[in-house]
């Protein structure tokens, strides 16, 4: 890869982690109302997935979106301000953190229901292939997902139709405040055996394993082949929600966080960086700067936005006729 | 337009009925078609008008066209892409024309039976209801569902959910009772930019007959329509009941004047319509098929117990099923269902408060 390019990735992992933890410091301090899930610890695999996507092609987000939105261009500013319930975010105000989206970029939206965007992802493959298009689509999705029944539903209607989708699970260990292999049974990515379709496990704290992984299944389906199912293991840093030691005791071991602290994917790579470019070194240190500027810069457009009317709410139930 | 006496629906089922054929393009002329076949015209139509029109559900593709034989030799005309056999998984494939729906597409989804939507209900409630509020992002599919009983279908063939959409916001819910807006209504839900449950009532798909107009003829969403003129009482219906309350409404010809107000759309409710009715004739009568529980006619009640207190003359009388499951056994079926005579009892009731 051209060292540009990496840089890139690097600045993108950096752009979600400066996000992530503005968004915990908002949060502990009682300045975003509701709930916030955040990405800390994956940013390798949405960065990793969205590298290999043009901005014509689709992903389709969770509850824990923020880092997929990033990696698929979002701009942070209207995201933060809809992490405020500003009228100047991303959704008006009226959907929060879990809810962001942006067509134009190809983000078919998050959704705050586990598994929600599984079979909106397929549906996104067949519209491109009803409209003989050679987009894809990136369906992300976590191991808690992988036990909702549609996840098989979708990967049935991928597989009988060969659709250009690649599903993408992010097995961060958790369903919420229970350990996955607690409540699951086998391996998430052999569950596309059956299927006939590709199963791959890779390693979700490095972004190009996670790049490679992607160009390989997102290549197979721009050229009809079908869907790939990807399960990249990683791990969640923070909790499943900022606060929640409020309500849950400890369910993590100490051990266990540092253990994968110690392979933090945004470090880890960085670090890989200084040793392969040595002379640019000082570029790192510039975009660590620019992305902490511009997430205060989003924080600040946020707060000054103003709060929708609340006559609004009684406003966009429908789509009105033409829009 | 002709109705067939009482005992509606002896055509239905999987026998391989004339579906419909003819589809004079460009308006102006009138065709005589059952409810069904206005439904089969309405997405010929569209699909030969927009391609981005397509059908989707179980066992329509092919030869076979559909349990009740709705989309026969659409694949022919229209090709698979457009076209297309589902597996049996409503939460996917519904949720698959949320995402197609999302990209621009125009999917009409058929749900084999009415009943067998909540298998699909998250990603109609939680996905393509509220999309546009949350996300700003339009979602313009249309599930046609094929809904009512009275054919003795039992528990899981013959149910009318049609109040858990009403009440769930974003959605647009309509359920026509005649051939022309049977076919009227599937036009301009295809055309509406936001998720459309479209209720058909199976047992009109071959009772009834009707004119229909040719080309691209729309039916208003949320425009209610007064298929009988009367000065003393108002029934408020749709779907099948409105062939029983007119039914009712000719036998008491001479001793009540009775109107009928067919919502034909249940949400957006017309509510102008029901309420000048009822305040000019200061008696109402509500009556639906579906389980009086919580039912549309509730709302309807209140809304006239809010709108229009000072105009009734009686009590709003409603009818419904029974709050029970629909029974299969034929005696059992007609106790839970609302029918012509019981419809003229409440009629008869209301009119001599």
């Amino acid at each position: 890869m051209l060292s540009d390019a990496l840089l890139h990735l690097y600045r993108l992992m950096m752009r979600i982690r400066v996000f992530e933890e503005k968004v915990q410091e908002l949060h502990k301090l009682g300045r975003l109302p509701g709930f916030v899930h955040v990405y800390l610890g994956e940013e390798a695999v949405a960065v990793g997935a969205c590298s290999v996507l043009r901005r014509t092609d689709h992903i389709t987000s969770t509850h824990r979106g923020h880092g997929h939105c990033i990696a698929k261009g979002a701009d942070v500013a209207p995201m933060m301000a809809e992490l405020f319930g500003k009228a100047d975010g991303y959704c008006k105000g009226k959907g929060g953190s879990m809810h962001i989206i942006d067509t134009s970029l190809g983000i078919l939206g998050a959704n705050g229901i586990v598994g929600g965007g599984i079979p909106m992802a397929a549906g996104a493959g067949l519209a491109d292939t009803v409209l003989g298009r050679d987009g894809v689509t990136v369906c992300f999705f976590g191991d808690g997902a992988a036990n909702q029944g549609v996840l098989l539903e979708a990967l049935n209607l991928s597989a009988i139709w060969k659709l250009p989708v690649v599903y993408l699970c992010e097995s961060n260990h958790y369903m919420e405040f229970t350990p996955t292999a607690d409540l699951t049974a086998g391996r998430i990515y052999r569950r596309a055996e059956p299927f006939g379709i590709p199963g791959v496990e890779v390693d979700g704290n490095d972004v190009l394993e996670v790049r490679r992984a992607a160009a390989e299944a997102v290549d197979r389906a721009r050229r009809g082949e079908g869907p790939t199912l990807i399960e990249a293991v990683t791990y969640r840093f923070a909790g499943h929600s900022e606060g929640e030691e409020a309500f849950v005791s400890a369910y993590r071991t100490e051990e266990e966080v540092e253990s994968w602290k110690a392979r933090d994917p945004v470090t880890c790579f960085r670090e890989r960086l200084l040793a392969e470019l040595p002379d640019r070194a000082s570029e790192l240190d510039d975009i660590d700067d620019a992305e902490q500027a511009s997430v205060e810069a989003a924080v600040r457009f946020a707060e000054a936005a103003p709060f929708p009317p609340p006559g609004q709410a009684l406003e966009h139930v429908f789509a009105e006729a033409g829009a | 337009m002709k109705r067939s006496p009482a005992g509606t629906g002896e055509n239905f089922g999987f026998s391989d009925a004339p579906s419909a054929t003819a589809t004079a393009a460009g308006g102006g002329s009138e065709a005589v078609m059952t409810y069904l076949e206005a439904i089969s015209d309405a997405l010929r139509t569209e699909m030969r008008r927009d391609p981005d029109v397509l059908v989707m559900g179980e066992d329509i593709a092919g030869s076979f066209g559909g349990a009740f034989k709705v989309t026969k030799g659409f694949e022919e005309e229209f090709g698979a892409r457009r076209v297309i056999n589902t597996p049996m998984c409503e939460q996917g494939f519904v949720g698959a024309a949320n995402g197609m729906a999302l990209m621009g597409l125009r999917p009409v989804v058929e749900m084999q039976f009415a009943d067998f939507i909540s298998t699909g209900f998250d990603a109609i409630v939680q996905y393509a209801a509220p999309n546009h509020y949350r996300w700003g992002a339009p979602v313009p599919w249309v599930i046609r569902a094929p809904s009512d009983g009275g054919i003795r279908s039992g528990p899981f063939h013959s149910q009318n959910p049609e109040a858990w959409f009403v009440h769930t916001p974003g959605l647009k819910v309509v359920a026509p009772s005649t051939p022309a807006d049977a076919k009227g209504l599937l036009i301009s839900a295809i055309r509406d930019d936001n998720p459309v449950i479209y209720f058909e009532a199976k047992p009109l798909y071959r009772s009834i007959r009707g004119e229909v107009p040719s080309g691209e003829h729309t039916t208003p969403i949320g425009k209610a329509s007064i298929v009988r003129e009367g000065t003393e009482l108002t029934v408020v219906t749709y779907g099948s009941i409105v062939h029983q309350s007119l039914a009712a409404a000719d036998r008491l010809a001479g001793e009540v004047s009775v109107e009928i107000v067919d919502l034909r759309t249940l949400k957006p409710l017309d509510t102008g319509t029901v309420l000048a009715s009822v305040r000019k004739t200061g008696r109402a009568v509500v009556v639906h098929a579906a389980n009086r529980l919580a039912g549309v006619g509730a709302e309807i009640a209140a809304l006239l117990a809010e709108e229009a207190f000072e105009y009734l003359d009686a009590p709003v009388a409603r009818l419904g099923g029974l709050d029970t499951p629909v029974p299969f056994s034929p005696p059992l079926e007609d106790a839970y269902r609302p029918d012509q005579a019981k419809i003229t009892e409440a009629i008869r009731r209301t009119a001599r408060f």
